[in-house]
């Protein structure tokens, strides 16, 4: 039964849904859709290249040469190694110091959150270049004390980027994990501390099993930030060639569309790209679904 | 994952909204579990944090030779600061006061417009009854899950094909969608907009559009805010989207035009231009820090909703 009132519904939620739907398909799915397109096919020079290019079709040529190519397998390498150091230091250290925020006995509470929060306000690039000066012998105040460390070589330079991130990153995730904290009943550490419970046994035992599911989401948006890894090292690779014009995934796909100009290898990478975060996060969304309810 | 969600009303929610948050009752001798060691250990990750914000602030202030040759703690032998400034604005005829319009153009008129459109979307999911709602409402969360950088070289290829490469079209258009924004704004528009207030609304012969312009639309402001800062962000950070897509220079958003400059300062032996990219960091960083000064209880509502399901 349409009623006017179910019709005026349905009439103003197409008005209010339309300009979002529009540019969804427009920016989203066109492009997607248009890559998976463009990565069915291969660019041919006929003859001596005096034929001008030509589009040939190729099936998953592209999608078997970028899985094949040892410069994109490595990239993804170097995320598995990035992913190991960055998100225990960066997990861990929001939440050491959402539990000292917590713990009742921080002074200046407000300050510190906004101190630690405040690099979240500077863009990644920006970051990215404070750090890299930072990095560069006879300009850094730090390297001279830190007895020479070579901050831009290729052995270092998963640490280096990871600290750029570590620093962008860890106050957002305090400021998230403090606001589950303060959500933690206060019966529940009134019991714990009647119980003869000490402040870290209450925070590891008790605080830290109530926000898991805060920790998870971190988590979770960490490792798909971390899989489009582009910014910091294209600004470390500006300074230093040390790590490869390939070094992570999207550097790859860069260095596949602008260097070698193959554009239908370059959508094929992409289209990875996309769809090995989307298949992790489904996992870790599951994952932690069915970890919360067993 | 199914906490109710507790927004924060206009007014600054109080610190601590429970009782008994006071330290132990019998203090312990252990340094750890000092007051002085707790906020030891939170200085110490402040100094951390904001040490090379300090850096970049004082660098800015030194001349070319004085940010070689002298500690980047410490203060230049001579205030440079409006040299600096005034290089800076002054470079290849004032082009950086062009990146920075160009990069409120794309980043504000942008998140504004996708604020808006993430706003009407988010408020007919969670008030308009429609066929296939829950359908349409998990297509655009897909959204959410793409990568963004992923989808920089597929928005790249089919702007080529349409003639949008290297036009301010080819960075604004990415910039209006929010995926995520519309799920902030149902959540939003659940706990902020009474259904009572609507039915009201609707028996006094209100039309739906009318009722969610004069009725919903104002008490959705906070989450307005929010969702804005969110995108606001999200297009001021973007560097591999107008990376690919730009090449002419007076299109570029701020961040593209200090990497340029950074990188011809390594690589053609252009040390003045070291200095541009760091003053020209420091001039594009401090609205964005006020700002986030003034508006920090937004950025955090949204940051909570988003994490607590």
């Amino acid at each position: 039964m349409a009623s006017p009132s179910a019709r005026a519904q349905r009439r103003t939620a197409a008005l209010l849904l339309a300009p979002f739907l529009v540019l969804f398909s427009a920016v989203t799915l066109a492009p997607l859709l248009y890559a998976g397109w463009m990565s069915l096919f291969t660019t041919r020079t006929s003859g001596l290249g005096f034929g001008g290019a030509r589009q040939v079709f190729a099936g998953l040529d592209n999608f078997t040469a970028a899985l094949s190519d040892p410069a994109f397998r490595h990239g993804f390498l170097t995320i598995a190694v990035y992913v190991a150091v960055y998100i225990p230091v960066m997990i861990g250290g929001a939440l050491a110091l959402a539990l000292l925020l917590d713990s009742g006995l921080a002074r200046a509470r407000a300050f510190f959150q906004l101190a630690l929060f405040l690099p979240h306000a500077v863009p990644g690039l920006i970051a990215a270049l404070i750090w890299v000066y930072l990095y560069t012998p006879g300009l850094s105040p730090v390297i001279d004390l830190l007895g020479n460390i070579d901050f831009l070589s290729a052995d270092n330079a998963v640490f280096s980027t990871a600290n750029i991130a570590v620093w962008e990153w860890t106050g957002y995730n305090t400021v998230i994990f403090y606001a589950a904290l303060k959500a933690v009943p206060g019966e529940v550490l009134d019991a714990a501390r009647i119980d003869g419970a000490g402040g870290i046994r209450t925070a590891l035992s008790i605080k830290l099993p109530m926000i898991r599911p805060s920790v998870a989401l971190a988590v979770l948006f960490t490792v798909i930030g971390s899989i489009q890894l582009f910014t910091e090292p294209k600004v470390i690779y500006s300074a230093s060639s040390a790590i490869g014009s390939s070094w992570t995934p999207n550097m790859y796909v860069q260095t596949a569309a602008f260097t070698r100009n193959d554009f239908g290898l370059a959508a094929a990478a992409s289209l990875l790209i996309a769809l090995f975060a989307a298949v992790l996060s489904f996992l870790v969304t599951r994952l932690s679904r069915h970890r919360s309810q067993s | 994952m199914t906490k109710p969600l507790t927004l924060p009303a206009p007014a600054p929610a109080p610190a601590a909204a429970r009782t008994g948050r006071s330290a132990p009752a019998r203090p312990r001798p252990s340094a750890l579990l000092s007051k002085a060691g707790v906020t030891a250990m939170l200085g110490l990750a402040a100094l951390y944090t904001l040490l090379p914000m300090l850096w970049l602030l004082l660098s800015s202030t030194k001349s070319r030779q004085d940010l070689f040759s002298t500690n980047g703690f410490a203060p230049g032998k001579q205030f440079a600061l409006f040299d600096n400034l005034g290089h800076l604005f002054g470079t290849d005829h004032g082009i950086y006061l062009r990146w920075i319009v160009n990069t409120v153009l794309y980043a504000g008129v942008g998140a504004l417009l996708a604020t808006v459109f993430a706003v009407a979307a988010g408020y007919a999911f969670d008030k308009l009854a429609f066929p296939g709602k829950e359908k349409l409402f998990a297509f655009a969360l897909l959204g959410v899950m793409v990568p963004g950088t992923a989808l920089a070289i597929p928005l790249y290829l089919l702007a080529a094909r349409v003639g949008l490469v290297n036009t301010f079209w080819g960075v604004f258009l990415p910039g209006l969608v929010f995926p995520f924004g519309v799920y902030l704004a149902r959540v939003f528009s659940a706990a902020y907009v009474p259904d009572e207030v609507l039915e009201a609304a609707r028996m006094d012969g209100a039309g739906e559009f009318r009722a969610f312009c004069r009725i919903a639309f104002p008490m959705l402001a906070p989450a307005f805010v929010t969702i804005f800062l969110f995108q606001f962000t999200q297009i001021w950070n973007s560097f591999f989207l107008p990376l690919v897509m730009l090449s002419d220079k007076d299109l570029f958003p701020v961040n593209l035009g200090l990497y340029v400059w950074y990188s011809s300062a390594l690589s053609q032996g252009h040390p003045q231009d070291y200095l541009l990219a760091v003053v020209g960091s420091l001039v594009s960083v401090a609205p964005l820090v006020v700002l986030f000064l003034m508006l920090q209880r937004f950025w955090k509502s949204g940051m909570t909703a988003g994490a607590v399901k």
